[in-house]
């Protein structure tokens, strides 16, 4: 016996004895957060994966693909004028970043070989906050509203701290001549006006599919509901042509899909889900199957599904299990949240902003564990002040940052998040 | 002896950026060693920000992509 690899494997087990051994199951509380666990992924799985995820990671694999990203660290590098190098770093984390792993490296170039602390740091708060699927899902789970605080806080707060910190630290002499920044091959091939017309388009399939019925039954947000899923089908079809004209998609394969897609939709008026995942796969399919940029737009797409997917479900169902779905109870009775970070008190918000700055939210599980803490009383404010806290900084990520710039400087950064997101958690609790 | 540098810090793609190089290598029958440079201190005296990248004999040959075999094979021949 080699004691050494096998006290994992021992450990494991008696774990997973005990656990089970204990197990309450059969007690109310226990069994029904379970469910809880069980009806929160449910009703994602119905309400916001066909809809909503699935087009949100082909618009983030298209951004990955299409959007140059070597164009946006230029503005970052050494010589870049800093206004533009802040302004920049606050909002390129919306097409560089999707998960921390590719933000740390990011930082800690635009630190040492680029445009120095005060950008690194604006690009490393706003980045996971700010990122596509992020913003998207936060709109569709938590209301447009906490979406669009969530991207505006982020961006404002971002050069805030940032130059905060260029302030405090603006004495230090940065060592030499770091190495030079080695970047990809250039790319960019299509003319600025055919991008931003194509990511339109998947935006607009995108917004159009998940329009809201408004509370009135007239106006004019009423008629965009009405005709939401024209707009979504003549969107789609839109991107049809762009596919066949500047990708060289052959035209009988759009023109097929174009055609089953129509079908389905007409055959089940009903379920338009059916109509828009036939669609999905019909993209999949023309992606999947073409050589080049259109492959390598599938197989990023493919790629954050793999990575993303996983992960969310399961934080779905341990957010489910702790706290319940909205307006009923999970393992964690109400009562605790709603009298720590219920309402809008200085006090809620600054545990909202401590609590977040330490968890480590994988990808994305903010949105469901955020649900559930506001289903159970927490306030909008102290969701804010956990939603520009947590992804930003949490335990694992403050060690490596503190490998790239020191304790001290780590130490402020930390401090200045909590102390910015309190404060804006504050203010928007009580304006809005 | 070729050094083949896998830089990353470790989350999925570079472990497949790893595994392409590998069997890239090992196709073309050469004479290699693959090092995984995880701390992302070391990645950066390399100059890349943009993970995974590949760099042969400390050269960096190619930044924030996972390439195909084929792809790393064209890298390594010569």
């Amino acid at each position: 016996m080699n004691w050494k690899d096998e006290w994992k494997w021992l450990a494991g087990l008696v774990g997973a004895f005990l656990v089970l051994f204990y197990l309450p199951v059969g007690m109310p509380r226990f069994d029904n957060a379970v469910l809880e666990g069980l009806y929160l992924a449910k009703s994602y799985a119905q309400e916001h994966v066909i809809l909503c995820l699935l087009p949100a990671f082909f618009i983030a694999g298209a951004i990955g693909v299409f959007l140059s990203q070597n164009t946006v660290m230029k503005y970052l590098g050494a010589d870049a004028k800093k206004v533009i190098a802040y302004g920049v770093a606050s909002v390129s984390g919306t097409i560089l970043a999707v998960c921390s792993c590719t933000i740390l490296p990011l930082f800690a170039g635009i630190y040492r070989m680029g445009a120095g602390l005060g950008p690194a740091v604006a690009f490393l708060y706003s980045g996971p906050a700010i990122n596509v699927l992020a913003i998207i899902l936060t709109a569709r789970v938590l209301g447009l509203e906490l979406g669009i605080a969530r991207a505006v806080g982020a961006i404002v707060f971002s050069v805030v701290i940032g130059l905060i910190m260029h302030g405090i630290y603006r004495h230090e002499r940065r060592d030499g001549n770091g190495p030079q920044m080695m970047l990809g091959d250039g790319d960019g091939m299509r003319p600025l006006w055919q991008n931003a017309l194509y990511f339109a388009a998947m935006i607009a399939v995108l917004v159009f599919a998940n329009w809201g019925r408004p509370q009135a039954d007239a106006g004019v947000w009423h008629a965009v509901y009405a005709s939401k899923w024209i707009i979504t089908a003549l969107s789609a079809a839109g991107l049809g042509v762009m596919l066949v004209t500047w990708f060289a998609v052959p035209p009988v394969k759009v023109v097929a899909v174009g055609v089953i897609t129509a079908v389905f939709s007409l055959a089940f008026p009903s379920t338009p889900m059916v109509g828009f995942a036939i669609g999905v796969m019909g993209l999949s399919y023309l992606t999947s199957t073409q050589k080049g940029e259109m492959q390598e737009w599938f197989s990023g797409s493919w790629g954050f599904a793999k990575q993303i997917m996983p992960i969310l479900f399961a934080g779905v169902l341990v957010a489910g299990f702790l706290l319940g779905r909205p307006g009923y109870e999970g393992i964690i009775p109400s009562v605790w949240v709603s009298s720590l970070v219920g309402g809008n008190s200085f006090f809620a918000n600054f545990i909202a902003s401590i609590a977040g700055a330490f968890m480590y939210f994988a990808t994305l599980t903010e949105v469901p564990i955020l649900q559930g803490l506001m289903g159970s009383g927490m306030g909008k404010g102290p969701a804010l002040a956990l939603l520009l806290a947590g992804p930003a900084v949490s335990l694992p990520n403050m060690l490596v940052i503190r490998s790239i710039i020191g304790t001290g400087k780590t130490v402020v950064y930390v401090s200045l998040v909590i102390v910015m997101a309190t404060i804006s958690g504050f203010l928007y609790g009580t304006l809005f | 002896m070729k050094k083949l540098q896998i830089l990353g810090t470790g989350c999925a793609k570079c472990v497949k950026l790893a595994d392409n190089t590998e069997q890239a290598a090992r196709k073309l029958g050469m004479d290699y060693e693959i090092e995984k440079v995880t701390d992302i201190n070391e990645i950066m005296k390399f100059g890349v920000m943009m993970t995974p990248a590949l760099a042969v004999d400390g050269k960096v040959k190619s930044v924030g992509k996972v390439l195909t075999s084929a792809e790393i094979e064209e890298l390594i021949k010569e």
